[in-house]
């Protein structure tokens, strides 16, 4: 698995060791199924216990990639996300992350360029006047948060699959790793990342990425939930291997395709 | 198993002569049916105070799952044992014509007749066989908000791809008001439900060992 060793360009590595600190969960998260009080007749119905403890745990994430497998099943790579008028974004837009928004990554977008690696032909990095000048698309479609609030915001940028075919990726490995300035990553599906509505986000509601909305670059993903939709995205690699996410290693489900 | 163990042993004579109440299809669905709930409302509590949609939440002691990743497994793992058992019941609840009969035809003068009877607590539980017409309401009731709970979840976890469902529901986040009141008409039935049991005991025998 490709992980940046060298600093990021652009990116304070005050900021960065500090948000790195956040990576490690909260022990109580860690075993979340402890607690599971409501279950409780459950277990005298059995006899035995089977809430808490590793092997419910590991059960639960066997089905989780099962589910994983139906959702790529259930994907379709011509269902488009509903699309909605100016008139219904979401004003303000919240920001969310599992940090403050002052704790943001602030990065010098003079200075940043966006790394590119893994199974592609060119792997120059990219700076931002650079993305700037590339084709732009726009959508306004539905943010749904794995918490189950959503909002409707208006996003502009670089269709991804453009993108993949100006870089001369190998559309046919299996992931699209995103690593962010704030140590956060994600990986997604290769479909997902070929699908039309799959963007390389510059611009919110046509303005220059604000930093609450993931300055310089987000991947707006329509068909996933909000958190496979990282921000403030620093590096990019084309891969076989599934090299997991910030959210999805504590227990949040792989694909969350919505 | 307790079901198991208890279809087997015999029990006090009569009973054992007793016509079936309940055919083996019937309890073994009902109770799959109920650790699935208790699992999918549990974990759907858990996960409902991510994001409350009113002005409470539910205390996490009596939710599962811990926290929102731990609920959502659960929740998006006894899905699969609801619907799964869910279709089963409902299959061979047509097929035997078991529906047919014991819930239908529910008469609104009759469900007011029985209700009023039971608040006066002179409605008879003695042939549990047959269903009273307050009993088929909230039976054939429950199985409505058991497909509406099931069809608004799958328009919430899929509002792409089954967004034709989450336009049906009224969009994404009226589905979300839809199944939290259809998880509440089902946690209403329940405690009725269960109460019910408690004060007619053979009624829950009957559920486990048959008669």
């Amino acid at each position: 698995m490709p992980r940046l060793r060298k600093p990021i360009t652009g990116v304070d590595p005050k900021l960065l060791i500090k948000d790195a600190a956040k990576l490690l969960p909260e022990p109580s998260r860690r075993r979340f199924l402890r607690g599971a009080t409501s279950l409780g007749a459950l277990a005298l119905l059995t006899g035995c216990d089977i809430i808490d403890g590793d092997t419910s745990e590991n059960a639960l994430r066997v089905v989780s990639r099962f589910n994983d497998w139906v959702q790529a099943r259930l994907f379709n790579p011509h269902t488009l996300a509903p699309t909605y008028p100016e008139s219904a974004i979401t004003r303000p837009f919240p920001f969310n992350a599992y940090y403050d928004e002052d704790e943001a990554p602030q990065i010098d977008g003079s200075r940043y360029q966006l790394q590119i690696g893994g199974l592609v032909d060119n792997k120059k990095p990219w700076t931002l006047a650079e993305l700037y000048k590339l084709p732009e698309v726009s959508q306004i479609t539905r943010l749904v948060c794995v918490e189950g609030w959503s909002a409707i915001g208006s996003w502009q940028g670089v269709k991804l699959s453009d993108f993949l075919k100006l870089i001369g990726a190998d559309t046919s490995a299996k992931y699209v790793w995103f690593q962010c300035a704030e140590g956060y990553s994600n990986t997604i599906d290769m479909p997902t990342a070929l699908h039309p509505q799959t963007q390389l986000t510059l611009k919110f509601d046509n303005k220059i990425l604000p930093t609450a909305y993931g300055f310089p670059i987000k991947i707006r993903i329509p068909t996933k939930l909000g958190f496979k939709n990282p921000k403030y995205v620093t590096a990019m690699w084309v891969q076989n291997n599934d090299a997991g996410g910030y959210w999805e290693n504590q227990g949040y489900n792989w694909f969350s395709g919505l | 198993m307790t079901i198991e163990a208890a279809t087997n042993t015999p029990t006090l004579s009569d009973a054992a002569t007793a016509p079936v109440i309940h055919p083996r299809w019937v309890r073994l669905t009902h109770w799959i049916n109920a650790l699935a709930m208790l699992m999918m409302i549990g974990s759907g509590w858990q996960i409902y105070d991510a994001s409350p949609l009113f002005g409470f939440e539910f205390p996490s002691q009596i939710a599962l799952g811990n926290w929102l990743a731990g609920a959502l497994l659960w929740h998006f793992a006894a899905m699969w044992l609801l619907v799964i058992n869910g279709l089963v019941y409902v299959t061979l609840g047509i097929l035997t014509g078991r529906f047919r009969r014991k819930l239908f035809p529910i008469r609104p003068r009759e469900v007011v007749r029985d209700f009023l009877a039971a608040l006066r607590g002179k409605l008879s539980h003695d042939d549990l066989a047959v269903y009273n017409s307050v009993q088929k309401l909230l039976y054939a009731g429950v199985l409505l908000a058991g497909v509406v709970i099931v069809a608004s979840g799958l328009s919430i976890w899929k509002p792409v791809q089954f967004k034709w469902l989450t336009a049906f529901f009224g969009g994404y986040d009226t589905a979300r008001y839809v199944h939290f009141a259809a998880m509440t008409s089902i946690v209403a039935f329940l405690t009725v439900h269960v109460v019910l049991a408690f004060l007619v005991p053979k009624s829950l025998r009957a559920m486990i060992v048959g008669r």
